[in-house]
């Protein structure tokens, strides 16, 4: 086990800036989601701590060692692979038992090391199996005691769920952070998903244009954003005002102390609350638009309000939204303290 | 009913294609089992021929100069085309696109045309015929076949499966030899029986290299049947062609089927 940190790592690939100055640290046993949209430069990043390009400048340190020269096969690494890549010719168990084999550990030790890896993900009968005899599920615990059984210093996951269906997923997430947990790994993970990064990290660091935007714990991230990219990528948001513009007219919106003219406001959908008439309560934000559509998804109901042309997003318990029907007049209220200050912008 | 009268038609077709292939060459082995010299019906199954075969030191000495030859060829080129076609895969140089159009004219280049510009470039470096121009040759002529066969096997291949090994500790040989062989095995069994079928079969590029007294069983049968035509041609060419045959069987089955899992 071991902490990561990568420093000023930058990657180009002819003209483009896969990574643009990175830094960010891995502390000992944590989970870390790297999320962003797709060429954003988070595989790009995880395939640089692993090892398999060669940076331009900056550095990367497993552990006590820079790394960043070191090829490989050397940098006691464990890392599953998006299409889990498992040798087709090998049973579960050689597949399993591949890394050790290379260490050269011994029969005894590696059978016992292969049990114990598969027992750990609960395919403990299914040594014997040829991958292609696997579900999607299965498939991945192989890969994922594959990637574990040699102790590596750090766990790399390259987009480790996005090839299950969504019930799977779910348990998946689950499975994955006990497994973690269980053996107190460090391990890095890219993601697509932020229900996912958000569900599973420590810390998240989100990625744009190669370069990193903002990292911190996920509901630090989550509340604070540092900019409107950052804010929308992250969940969803509804812009009030961005840098410089004005506020929506016609409503009462508490300013927090921390605004500025050059700071953009936002307010997330679950934190807005409906009402058909104008809520009586002091102190609260509030604003009037028209109930352009309502979607009712089980638990939660989706409603859209249109105002001044934009659409304000509203996220509450079905149960607890006000008898409004499309086309009437509703009033959308918050606390103050859930209008969030976006200082970049 | 117009349907019908196709099918029917197209199995006449069909038919008619594979008379044209196969009924000289049967004859050609039936008449190898008949006892009379001169092909003289009615047909009188007798060996003679064969056992004749096995007492002429001339044919059998290039039989075996030919298996030798077509097994340096093949350990060569299949050596040679797997390791081109595991480079040509894995990495980028320049000249790559260049090198892999480069391989495919040696194919559709008539021999008589290789033949003779081998002689002329084997004479011009002063190596001249013989037994080591003949396997140079044959092995370029191999060559481009193996890698072919091996490419396409390699195009198969799941580039992340190294990644994989490379993850797990393993250095590059070790990549090679433990993931990568493996799943172009199929691909290098039928490339090496490609390589085997084309020097055994080979005629002209042989012809023009060998040397007098140095012949191999085509360049043999050649000479022979410029002297005079004997059934004992017959026997050597049944048995090539059953050989050569089934090399290109074992091959088809591995280059086709063997693959899939």
């Amino acid at each position: 086990m071991a902490e990561v940190r990568v420093e000023h790592v930058t990657k180009t690939f002819g003209d483009f800036r896969a990574l643009d100055d990175v830094t960010m640290d891995f502390p000992d046993g944590g989970f870390f989601g790297l999320l962003g949209p797709s060429g954003s430069g988070k595989t790009t990043l995880l395939r640089a701590i692993a090892g398999f390009l060669f940076l331009d400048a900056g550095r990367i340190r497993i552990g006590a060692d820079w790394v960043e020269d070191v090829p490989v096969e050397k940098r006691e690494i464990g890392m599953m692979f998006q299409s889990y890549a498992l040798f087709p010719n090998m049973t579960v168990a050689d597949n399993v038992g591949f890394g050790l084999r290379v260490r050269r550990v011994g029969a005894a030790e590696e059978r016992r090391r292969i049990g114990e890896a598969l027992d750990l993900v609960r395919l403990g009968d299914f040594g014997d199996r040829k991958p292609h005899q696997l579900s999607g599920g299965q498939r991945q615990r192989v890969a994922l005691a594959r990637a574990i059984v040699t102790n590596p210093r750090v766990l790399l996951l390259d987009e480790p769920l996005s090839a299950l269906d969504k019930a799977l997923r779910v348990d998946m997430q689950i499975e994955l952070k006990r497994i973690q947990r269980e053996i107190g790994i460090t391990t890095i993970f890219v993601t697509h998903d932020q229900e996912e990064a958000l569900a599973l990290s420590d810390k998240i660091g989100i990625l744009k244009d190669g370069r990193m935007i903002q990292a911190g714990p996920p509901r630090e991230v989550y509340r604070n954003p540092i900019d409107i990219f950052a804010a929308e990528f992250l969940g969803e948001a509804n812009i009030l005002r961005r840098p410089g513009g004005s506020l929506p007219s016609g409503g009462v919106i508490h300013l927090p102390a921390t605004a500025t003219d050059a700071s953009a406001l936002a307010v997330r959908p679950e934190n807005m609350t409906l009402s058909a008439t104008e809520p009586a309560a002091d102190g609260l934000s509030k604003m009037s638009g028209i109930l352009a559509q309502r979607v009712f998804s089980g638990a939660l109901g989706i409603c859209l309000v249109e105002r001044d042309g934009n659409v304000v997003k509203v996220i509450a318990r079905d149960e607890d939204l006000p008898d409004i029907a499309e086309g009437d007049t509703v009033w959308i209220s918050w606390k103050p303290e859930h209008t969030i200050v976006i200082p970049g912008g | 009913m117009n349907g019908r009268f196709l099918t029917i038609a197209g199995r006449i077709w069909l038919g008619a294609i594979l008379v044209f292939l196969y009924a000289p060459i049967l004859i050609m082995a039936l008449m190898s089992f008949n006892a009379s010299p001169f092909y003289q019906l009615p047909f009188e199954f007798s060996t003679r021929w064969y056992q004749a075969l096995g007492a002429n030191a001339e044919i059998r000495e290039a039989a075996l100069r030919s298996v030798l030859i077509a097994l340096v060829t093949t350990t060569i080129a299949t050596v040679l085309g797997t390791a081109a076609s595991i480079a040509l895969f894995r990495y980028e140089f320049p000249g790559k696109q260049a090198l892999r159009i480069l391989l495919f004219p040696p194919i559709a280049i008539p021999w008589l045309i290789t033949g003779t510009a081998m002689l002329i470039f084997f004479f011009g470096i002063g190596m001249g015929r013989g037994t080591p121009a003949v396997i140079i040759g044959h092995v370029a002529l191999a060559l481009p076949y193996v890698i072919v066969v091996v490419s396409a096997r390699l195009a198969t291949f799941d580039a992340t499966l190294e990644d994989a090994a490379r993850a797990l500790g393993a250095g590059p040989w070790m990549v090679t030899r433990r993931v990568t062989l493996p799943w172009i095995a199929p691909g290098i069994i039928a490339g090496a029986l490609f390589a085997f079928a084309v020097s055994f079969d080979q005629f002209v590029v042989s012809y023009f290299l060998s040397e007098p007294g140095d012949a191999t069983l085509p360049v043999l049968i050649y000479t022979a049947i410029r002297k005079g035509f004997t059934p004992e041609i017959n026997a050597v060419s049944t048995i090539i062609i059953v050989v050569s045959m089934l090399v290109m069987l074992i091959a088809a089955r591995y280059s086709k089927f063997g693959g899939e899992r």
